[in-house]
């Protein structure tokens, strides 16, 4: 490895200090060599402590050696924006700007990503990219949507029925979270931090813990370990049933849209048996978990578990067969393999077009290490393929859930977690339903949180929804739009 | 002929899968956690533990304790707080109430004050056909998920005449999920001026009431829009939100 980046794993902690702060050229060099190479930007942000400059930091993913690299540099007030040679850094430039008022020059499309100041107008009060011609017609939707969903803005160009560009304005859904993250008391911060995206409850909280977890060097049970990773993968259950449901009910298959509907509540059922709440609430905590899983509950969850599997294959089986579905599926919202390196995207999507990224075996976390869910991938990267996929990961994670279930590790379930050491930095990664999931916590000099900052994997993967409308009949956008399912808190934080 | 051979098999296979509510009420797990019981004769003197440990100050110490839902997350750090177990979760799913103020549990004998139903002239226009529209305000997601949930097979929301639709102007209401951050404030008051006279406003879940953990100076739907109807959670159980609208709507006087 080169010298110019710290090495890392995932979910382990090193001085900040230790960094690597380079020129601005070399830095900006050092991410395109990478890039080139075969790694990704997994987080990239700025810090400004007190009233020192304002330091860049990027954490790049090298998937096939399983480790990070970590970065930094000093730019001043402006910098050369790494986006004409590197498309997958375009939102993490336009959020830096923002945040810290620096300028990626020459970057294609600067306009703010959230519009967090009351100074500022409001998310849809802006400029949009326009194409202007005698058939051209412009279609702007949001930020109230039909139907129970989160605002956003998408303003769509098209010639006739096919869309020539789409641009999704976000930002309505901006609380602060990231800032209430730093400055919050423990419990707040924790429920912070399970509120990022509220169908990723579990990944957020997780990633969030093992962040303090590294940073005070507190150790989890294996028993812990193993409650979560079941979690996890009931959380990713329950929305990828219901990711299948909702994508039945937008090609108006109804049956398999029913039965779907029906089967995620199954999941969030045993959610709700296992922590109180249907979305797993107050189960992760620093050090650990707060419920245990009984062998009582060990013997119900797997026979309920597989009921549902056999639900499942019936719902899928019914849908995957039935000619109206296939045609509706298949060549619609495609995104090619290279615009999914290119754009950097993560998870089902990503695994969708033929490219093997997956947290759980790329950097294994917890009980991740010992016991390994084999990657899902398939080609096409069209709104079949993304079905297909979810439909592949339902089954593995449901293998992977009935093993470890019935062979839970003995122990306790918390460890006290220590305050956290000063002058460190953590990064976390977690393979979330929706994708990579990335926390990265610096604190001071008594171990306060100077930064803390969030990246859910919608905040890759907007850009393929963008890019999947391209020369597709607008009618086809919610069956798209549902076909990536992403979470709009998640990326206005 | 084959595939309309296999939608009758599967549909064989899954069964009708409606929940006998409000007929009779579900069994929730043991540890779901509904509406919290207090018993304030057990707090030692000078004890504030379970007010500190509170993520939303949901709790106020003032000669016993004032628990209230509408700050409420219903996370375990007051009962893991309290030695003496003073507050603990029963699996009571009824949380709805009409005003901010019937939100709060006082000391131990507070009786439980369950939403009342619409005037009489209300409950004639919307009682048997109620139409909503739903405004994600800053919310997780975690609420309005609740919701949808209420469109399934299970609760199966539609046999009760209530119904989320796609437009304000279609609408007799709308039901607020989220914070209201600062820029969606603007589409909210749109939308609720888009709904023809005479409207509802339903808050659902913790953000919506208070600010939830986002909780900042006026955070939450009250202090933009006058409120109907108050549905407590983060999020709310279905049911806890179907509750709250069938007693809104008069259908499930008593019990």
């Amino acid at each position: 490895m080169t010298m110019d980046a710290l090495t890392a794993r995932n979910g382990e902690s090193f001085r900040t200090v230790d960094v690597p702060r380079l020129p601005a050229d070399r830095f900006r060099r050092e991410i395109l060599d990478s890039v080139a190479r075969g790694l990704r930007i997994s987080t990239y942000f700025g810090f400004r402590p007190g009233a020192a400059n304002t330091r860049l930091l990027c954490v790049l993913a090298d998937d096939s050696e399983k480790t990070l690299s970590v970065l930094s540099c000093e730019p001043g007030g402006r910098f050369e924006s790494l986006t004409p040679d590197c498309p997958q850094a375009h939102l993490f430039e336009r959020e830096i700007a923002e945040q810290f008022g620096i300028v990626p020059e020459g970057h294609p499309w600067m306009k703010p990503v959230r519009y967090p100041d009351a100074r500022d107008s409001i998310p849809g009060d802006t400029a949009f990219f326009s194409a202007e011609g005698e058939e051209l017609h412009e279609v702007a939707v949001g930020p109230v949507h039909a139907g129970i969903i989160e605002p956003g803005h998408f303003r769509f160009q098209c010639r006739g029925e096919d869309v020539l560009h789409l641009e999704i304005q976000l930002g309505y859904q901006h609380r602060g979270a990231e800032t209430l993250l730093e400055s919050s008391p423990a419990p707040r911060a924790m429920a912070v931090a399970e509120s990022i995206a509220g169908d990723t409850a579990i990944g957020h909280a997780l990633a969030y813990c093992a962040v303090h977890e590294s940073l005070s060097s507190g150790a989890v049970p294996p028993r812990a370990e193993a409650i979560r990773a079941v979690a996890l993968e009931l959380e990713r259950l329950a929305n990828h049933v219901g990711d299948l449901g909702a994508l039945c009910g937008d090609v108006g298959f109804l049956p398999s849209a029913a039965y779907f509907g029906r089967l995620r509540g199954e999941f969030l059922n045993l959610l709700m048996d296992l922590s109180g709440n249907r979305n797993g609430r107050s189960l992760i905590r620093p050090g650990g978990v707060r419920f245990d899983l009984t062998a009582d509950m060990a013997g119900d969850f797997s026979e309920r578990i597989g009921r549902a599997e056999r639900d499942i294959a019936s719902a899928a089986d019914l849908m995957f067969e039935t000619p109206s579905v296939q045609a509706r599926f298949e060549g619609t919202g495609r995104i090619s393999e290279r615009a999914c390196r290119d754009l950097g995207l993560v998870g089902p999507t990503a695994r969708a077009c033929g490219v093997p990224r997956d947290v759980r075996s790329d950097h294994p976390h917890g009980a991740y290490r010992s016991a390994r869910i084999p990657v899902s991938t398939i080609e096409g990267g069209d709104v079949y393929a993304r079905a297909m996929l979810k439909h592949l990961e339902i089954a593995r994670s449901i293998s992977f859930l009935l093993s470890q279930i019935q062979d839970l590790p003995a122990g306790t379930l918390k460890q006290p977690c220590a305050a956290a050491r000063p002058g460190r930095m953590a990064v976390s990664l977690v393979e979330g339903w929706r994708g990579e999931i990335a926390h990265a916590g610096i604190t001071g000099e008594s171990g306060e949180i100077l930064r803390y900052k969030v990246k859910d994997p919608s905040f890759h993967n907007w850009t393929a929804l963008a890019m999947a409308l391209r020369d597709t009949p607008i009618s086809d956008f919610p069956l798209c739009n549902k076909s990536f399912n992403l979470s709009y808190a998640g990326h206005d934080l | 002929m084959i595939n309309l051979w296999n939608v009758l098999k599967a549909r064989m296979r899954q069964g009708h899968r409606t929940s006998a509510y409000p007929a009779s009420i579900p069994a929730f797990p043991e540890r779901f956690r509904g509406r919290p019981a207090i018993d304030d004769t057990k707090c030692p003197t000078d004890c504030d533990a379970c007010e500190k440990s509170c993520p939303t100050q949901a709790i106020k110490i003032d000669r016993g304790i004032h628990l209230d839902l509408g700050r409420c997350l219903f996370c375990t750090e007051c009962v893991d707080s309290c030695p003496e177990g003073a507050i603990r979760y029963t699996t009571d799913h009824r949380l709805a109430a009409r005003t901010r103020e019937a939100l709060v549990i006082s000391g131990k004998s507070a009786e439980t004050r369950l939403a009342e139903a619409l005037d009489k002239k209300m409950r004639s226009l919307f009682g048997r056909s109620l139409k909503l529209r739903q405004v994600a305000a800053g919310d997780c997601s975690g609420c309005a998920l609740e919701l949808q949930a209420l469109n399934n097979v299970v609760f199966d929301l539609g046999r009760f005449g209530v119904q989320f639709v796609a437009s304000p102007r279609h609408a007799d209401g709308i039901l607020v999920t989220g914070p209201v951050t600062r820029n969606m404030t603007l589409a909210l008051q749109k939308t609720y001026e888009a709904v023809p006279e005479p409207k509802l406003v339903i808050a659902v879940g913790a953000c919506a009431i208070s600010g939830g953990p986002f909780r900042g100076g006026d955070s939450g739907v009250g202090g933009i829009l006058p409120v109907d109807l108050y549905i407590p959670g983060c999020p709310p159980h279905p049911l806890t939100i179907l509750d709250g609208l069938l007693r809104l709507l008069g259908k499930l006087d008593g019990a």
